[in-house]
């Protein structure tokens, strides 16, 4: 179903507040990866605040959506988007990469609940959202496990391992999401790494495919809902996106995959950021 | 004289002629077994069904076993993802791909992940034989040993090897097993006992010159060892570790405190293996003289089973030697 307008408002608005988080927390841990958990923002947003099925007073919930996260590095977008669904108070993601906090500087299932796994070094999520899935489909449960990927990491061997597996099964209860940001830590995937022609790759491999911009809400909801309703085949959704997505200065730039904001920056960034939700929740009312 | 208490096979210590089988063959039957207890456990395979023995399984539950094809970090990870999803995965595969190649998939989405993956290593050690050095895990225990959570258990025939199996069920966590290729004497009986975690000396004397520790195939050879040193006068215990961990220390360092002297035996790298364990342990309890049989630093290479072990030093004669080697240092 199409997002109304005040839904997809409402989202904007939210991912907005996310990206405030994410900008506070990275600057107070002092470390952490920007880019990538910026621009995922507006996916994460919407898959916590729409698409997903997920109770955050009871992360157990053998009914929930699974949603894993292969490419931990980007993890405070997670653990931001979280707090705001109320899986823990806000104030704790002040905690980031600090002794002792749940919050881990890569997600670890057994510090946090609702985290569903370990991870952070790349290539091996979308396996173990592959086992989910099998298992989903032995129990005939009918949830859908997400699977959110780097573009850098498709070129880890077990990536395809994985997308053969599932190709194989018709594991149609997944969907993978692939951020497609073209930023690694060593430049830019093209020239590090190719990974073009990529959408065919995933078609060679018997996926679905569905191409969208990863920053409008209309559109991840409308492919996350295209991709619950296929059936016969693995889904992957590949969001293009902008790295350091919402914060103009840092925007495309591959030197912010993986550093963390000065209190400066920060200051700066989040008054931009206010200014922008201002004017949204002014045009909101209008 | 072997120790009444664990109803040996009587011709344990007459050397050639006892029955042998390969033990992953009782893996093959402790899987299949708990198949039919516990309808969570599934068996993922990485295009190594027959010679992991864990055809019948597939055989006998179609529904639960899951075919990967040649892709053991797919084997771990998705077996991972089982396991959060409920299940009880065995994953299997020979010890030099899995936990060798998939080692890091095994490490983060398995063992840090506190996932109840059991892990089955087969043809480890030098014993797979005419495959060469590239198949034959020499390693893989100190892989598996060091990380936390995980349960490492190398059984000492295919008897035990079907026990430990069906314990693994009741383990919290992952575990690793590690398997012969090679059939080897199967010399303890559906009466002798077996637990996790509890050490066993099959071979006891009232006042031991030396004790023996070893894990694996070794510990028959340590059997013979100690039978032959007897009717020269010396006096020597057998310990069987079949967990290599969790370690029974306390039973490691009584036998370090009546014996005065150890030797380990197994079939794999002495740095990272038994070897490295009970040194690490009684140095820090109760230091004694130690010298160990098993692999110094080398890869191994084709030959028929008995070959290798001879040439490699890991025969009868050899820990006869070492046994008295160590006695003179006390």
């Amino acid at each position: 179903m199409q997002l109304t307008e005040k839904q997809k408002r409402n989202l904007e608005l939210q991912a907005i507040e996310v990206r405030q988080s994410i900008i506070d927390m990275l600057e107070d841990a002092g470390s952490g990866h920007t880019a990538g958990s910026l621009d995922m923002a507006d996916i994460f947003t919407a898959l916590y605040f729409h698409v997903a099925k997920h109770d955050p007073k009871n992360p157990e919930w053998p009914e929930r959506d699974r949603i894993i996260l292969s490419n931990g590095h980007i993890v405070p977008v997670r653990y931001a988007t979280m707090a705001h669904a109320g899986y823990f108070p806000i104030q704790e993601l002040k905690t980031l990469r600090t002794f002792g906090s749940r919050l881990q500087g890569h997600p670890e299932r057994t510090h946090l609940p609702g985290l569903e796994t370990t991870s952070g070094p790349l290539g091996s999520g979308l396996s173990q959202a592959a086992g989910m899935a099998y298992a989903a489909k032995m129990d005939k449960r009918n949830h859908h496990i997400f699977c959110l990927m780097s573009d850098g990491e498709m070129q880890a061997g077990n990536i395809w391992e994985a997308a053969m597996f599932a190709h194989a099964h018709a594991l149609d209860n997944l969907i993978g999401i692939v951020d497609r940001n073209y930023i690694q830590i060593n430049g830019r995937t093209e020239d590090v790494m190719p990974i073009e022609p990529f959408a065919e790759k995933w078609e060679s491999f018997g996926w679905r495919v569905i191409e969208i911009n990863g920053h409008r809400m209309d559109a991840i909801v409308e492919a996350c809902e295209a991709a619950k309703a296929h059936t016969g085949s693995p889904v992957v959704i590949i969001a293009h996106t902008i790295p350091g997505k919402g914060v103009p200065e840092i925007e495309f730039d591959h030197e912010w995959h993986g550093k963390a904001p000065s209190q400066e920056q920060q200051d700066r960034w989040l008054k931009d950021l206010r200014t922008l939700k201002g004017k949204m929740s002014a045009s909101h009312y209008e | 004289m072997l120790n009444p208490q664990l109803y040996l096979h009587t011709d344990t210590l007459q050397g050639g002629d006892m029955p042998r089988k390969p033990s992953r063959d009782g893996f093959g039957k402790g899987l299949v077994e708990l198949g039919k207890r516990d309808d969570r456990v599934v068996a993922l395979c990485a295009d190594l069904a027959e010679s992991t023995r864990m055809l019948e399984f597939k055989t006998i539950f179609p529904d639960r076993y899951v075919e990967l094809g040649v892709a053991e970090q797919n084997l771990a990870a998705v077996a991972s993802g089982m396991a959060a999803a409920g299940k009880i995965p065995f994953i299997a595969s020979y010890a030099s791909f899995s936990p060798g190649r998939n080692n890091e998939q095994i490490r983060t989405t398995i063992a840090l992940n506190h996932m109840p993956v059991k892990i089955i290593g087969s043809h480890a050690g030098l014993s797979v034989g005419p495959d060469g050095a590239t198949h034959q895990a020499l390693e893989d225990v100190g892989l598996m040993r060091m990380l936390p959570h995980m349960t490492v258990v190398q059984p000492c025939d295919a008897e035990q090897a079907r026990l430990a199996t069906e314990a693994l069920l009741d383990v919290d966590g992952p575990a690793y097993v590690r398997l012969s290729r090679a059939a080897f004497p199967v010399f303890t009986t559906a009466e002798t006992p077996f637990e996790i975690g509890k050490a066993q000396e099959m071979y006891v004397t009232e006042n031991p010159q030396a004790g023996i520790i070893a894990t694996g195939a070794l510990v028959h050879t340590a059997l013979l060892a100690a039978h032959s040193l007897r009717a020269e006068g010396i006096e020597v215990s057998v310990m069987n570790i079949h967990t290599i961990k969790p370690l029974d220390i306390p039973a490691v360092v009584a036998l370090a405190k009546r014996a005065g002297a150890l030797i380990t035996c197994e079939e794999h790298q002495v740095a990272g293996g038994l070897g490295s364990l009970i040194a690490e342990t009684v140095a820090a309890h109760h230091p004694v003289p130690m010298e160990y049989i098993g692999v110094h630093d080398q890869f191994g290479q084709s030959g028929e089973p008995d070959e290798l072990m001879k040439h490699y030093g890991l025969d009868v004669s050899d820990i006869v030697r070492a046994v008295k080697k160590v006695i003179e240092r006390k």
